[in-house]
């Protein structure tokens, strides 16, 4: 048999005991969770750097009292449990990103913190931490502040500088409470294209969230799926609505309000939304009609943020019943 | 034409270039073989000889031991020393002989010397212009030959389909769709007429109206060229098949739904559609077997990674230890962190550089930390990656997530006898969860269970 010196000829420095001893497959894509959770929030300084062009840089205060809630909440559970280190994956300073770009500008940084603890702490850490919770964890935040500073988070008088005087209102506002005739025509979609109107702080320009959109779809981390299911519904279902004469063109609806942004930035969320292909136009198009029949029906002006929480809550039965069918399978 | 190909699938960095310009070369024998009699899904054969016999090239060492089984061959003269139980690839250990190749010990003092016969054994060569079916099918059982595509499935019982299955399509795969591997593109360059016979006796002993085809990624251009001259050299009607470049276009499964457009049912075999695959090599060695009565004797592979010194394809006698073949190649660098046995998508990391080349070995890689890099299992994040790459639509991480939970029934409902553990999954995977390795105790732990009541 083998003598010690002859394995240790043939392996030159290398000691046999310290080989890796591990499963197939011997190669990976490269990418990690930390990767994707980065690049995710670099799709979104174009969304940042709109909101400082309009807003000023009051807004960065904003973002940056969430991103601490949200990261701070992680960094402390973690040391509390013993728990390995998970700020370097990204995942709690996203959510505080998404988060501070949801409020309204000039929003209080200290209350933008107070969301950034209640979305991890309560949307993410509660039901298991990364890949367990059920609501997207910025959005849970942003439903808490919507419940407890009701006046601060529809307050869009700080919109100064850059945005006119009528659209410091929010062109949904305008349209459900306002006189929809002074928000229309051409230069209404212009300016909703360009970011010229009061909105959240994220959700003014929708060409810095196409931008966004155009990296997550090059890098291939969102659904495509996702995002054309949400649109095309909201084209569809608005149309519908639109043509029997009820709410404003579908157009006007995807491009007002937080439709975009939750089309390529919340409902693309991996964690809470379906993983099957049939699953996700489901959603999306769930999303969307939700989305209208809110914004036509309810109380208030706008309805991303309770259409995608409560499509977020079908998720395990979407994907339940999408599974695809085995290969070769009749 | 838009090449053939299949839903789902990766595309791993290839690594070819490391080794696809050299030509194959034979590896002397080293001073020791280790012939273990299980290199065949299977029964293990049953050894015929003891302990210091001298026995032939090409003698038969082990016979075959039922129906799914088959014989094991002396690869090359010399005395057999002993029966010993070693390491093999896959982390077991297997019964082997010790085979010393060399002359027969000299006599005794006072013994008179017995003239020994020291040629190689070979059987009858059998004319290509009379073979018939059972001929063939005869030989490659004798001859032990079995797929050379990383199963190793006795061959003889691949080409005796049920009569209820009747077969209209026998493809040979030189996909080689596995990163690294260059064994397959050598010896389609290298021996493309011979491979051409191989294909057409395959035909025969499939019987008429089989149609004939081989299917190539489109990343060996000179393969398919090769191929297509010596078919219209030889004048024969096979077809070739350029597929796309993608893993694993290689799985039967996979090959036949790029070729042809037919889908194997979950749990069927290709013959369910009226198909049998072959490997490049396997054509290749009933082609020996047939026409020049040779057995078995040597696998080829591929010796690469950026951890070996010199990269090379090689003939290498069966039961040659891993050490030696790494030797001959120079060694191993510093900077090697792995050695795989097989492709690196489905080959296995090996422990024991003493265990030996099998008839099916296809490649011996050494991986440095820049090619393999460990790393920790994060949390699942749902990306669905998985999902979307799994060529069988299955859902790896919801079976991973019921593995845990050794909740085994429910991934059988899910389906996951169908997984055949190509590393697909774990290859996208973010979190670097080690997919393959939750699956695979799944489906253990699924063969266990009891039948499902009708």
């Amino acid at each position: 048999m083998a003598t010690e010196s002859s394995k240790t000829s043939v392996l030159g420095g290398v000691d046999e005991g310290h080989l890796d001893l591990v499963t197939s497959p011997h190669s990976h894509f490269g990418w990690s969770t930390g990767r994707i959770m980065w690049t995710v929030s670099a799709a979104l300084v174009p969304c940042v750097a709109t909101a400082v062009w309009f807003f000023g840089f009051g807004v960065l205060a904003t973002i940056a009292g969430a991103i601490l809630g949200a990261a701070g909440t992680e960094w402390l559970v973690g040391r509390l449990n013993r728990r390995a280190e998970t700020i370097p994956d990204g995942s709690a300073i996203l959510t505080g990103l998404l988060l501070g770009l949801v409020v309204p500008p000039g929003f209080s940084p200290f209350m933008a913190f107070i969301g950034g603890v209640v979305a991890v702490g309560i949307g993410k850490i509660a039901f298991g931490g990364l890949g367990d919770n059920i609501f997207n964890p910025a959005l849970v935040g942003r439903a808490f502040l919507q419940a407890s500073f009701p006046a601060q988070m529809t307050d869009w008088s700080h919109a100064t500088s850059r945005v006119d005087a009528i659209s410091q209102a929010t062109p949904l506002g305008l349209y459900k409470f306002g006189d929809p005739s002074q928000f229309a025509g051409d230069i209404a979609t212009q300016k909703l294209l360009l970011g010229e109107v009061g909105g959240c702080i994220g959700a003014t320009s929708s060409t810095a969230i196409l931008i966004g959109a155009a990296i997550l779809l090059i890098t291939r981390i969102a659904h495509w799926q996702i995002m054309a299911s949400m649109i095309l519904g909201g084209l569809v279902f608005g149309g519908i609505f639109h043509v029997s004469g009820i709410g404003p063109s579908p157009l006007f609806h995807v491009l007002a309000g937080g439709f975009l942004f939750g089309a390529v930035f919340m409902a693309t969320d991996y964690v809470t939304s379906p993983n099957t292909p049939v699953g996700m136009w489901i959603y999306g198009g769930g999303i969307a009609l939700l989305t209208i029949l809110i914004r036509l029906f309810g109380g208030l002006p706008e309805g991303v943020m309770y259409a995608i929480l409560l499509m977020n809550a079908t998720v395990p039965l979407i994907n339940r019943h999408t599974r695809p069918a085995l290969f070769g399978a009749k | 034409m838009a090449l053939r190909t299949f839903r789902g699938g990766v595309h791993p960095h290839e690594y070819k270039e490391l080794s696809e310009n050299q030509p194959l070369e034979v590896m002397p024998p080293p001073a020791e073989l280790y012939v273990p009699f299980g290199q065949h899904l299977g029964k293990p054969a049953d050894p015929l000889v003891k302990k210091g016999t001298y026995v032939r090239q090409g003698q038969v060492l082990a016979e075959s031991s039922g129906f799914i089984s088959a014989p094991v061959h002396a690869p090359v003269s010399g005395t057999i020393k002993k029966q010993v139980k070693g390491p093999v690839v896959g982390g077991t250990t297997a019964d082997m002989l010790l085979l010393v190749p060399g002359d027969p010990a000299p006599p005794k003092e006072g013994e008179e010397a017995e003239p020994v016969d020291t040629t190689p054994i070979l059987l009858p060569s059998l004319p290509f212009d009379s073979l018939t079916s059972e001929q063939i099918i005869e030989r490659v059982r004798e001859a032990g030959i079995v797929g050379q595509g990383g199963a190793a499935f006795p061959t003889a019982v691949k080409l005796s389909p049920p009569p209820d299955k009747p077969i209209d399509w026998m493809i040979i795969n030189g996909a080689e769709c596995e990163p690294y591997l260059t064994r397959d593109e050598r010896l389609m360059l290298e021996r493309t007429a011979d491979l051409v016979e191989g294909i057409r006796i395959i035909g025969k002993a499939l019987g008429e109206g089989v149609n004939l085809g081989i299917g190539i990624e489109e990343n060996k251009p000179e393969a398919i060229a090769a191929l297509r001259r010596a078919i219209a050299d030889a004048g024969v009607a096979i077809e070739v098949f350029e597929l796309k470049t993608k893993y694993p276009q290689g799985g039967e499964k996979m090959l036949i739904d790029a070729a042809l457009g037919r889908q194997v049912p979950p749990g069927a075999l290709p013959m369910e559609v009226g198909c049998v695959i072959q490997n490049v090599g396997t054509a290749l060695a009933i082609r020996d077997a047939v026409l020049a009565g040779e057995v078995p004797r040597m696998a080829t592979l591929t010796v690469s990674g950026l951890g070996i010194q010199q990269p090379k394809n090689l003939q290498v006698l069966i039961g040659t230890p891993l050490k030696d073949v790494i030797a001959f190649c120079g060694g191993v660098k510093d900077t090697a962190r792995r050695i795989v046995v097989g492709g690196p998508m489905m080959g296995f990391a090996t422990y024991s550089l003493d265990a030996p080349v099998v008839k099916a070995t296809s490649g011996i890689l050494v991986l440095t930390e820049e090619e393999a890099t460990p790393a920790e299992e994060q949390a699942c994040i749902n990306c669905g990656k998985c999902i979307s790459a799994c060529p069988v639509n299955l859902l790896p991480t919801r079976l991973v997530k019921l593995a845990k939970l050794q909740r085994w029934e429910e991934t059988r409902d899910l389906g996951i006898e169908v997984c055949m553990e190509c590393g697909t999954c774990a290859f996208t995977c973010p979190a670097h969860i080690p997919l393959v390795q939750y699956l695979r105790l799944a489906k253990k732990n699924v063969r266990n269970l009891p039948r499902k009541e009708q």
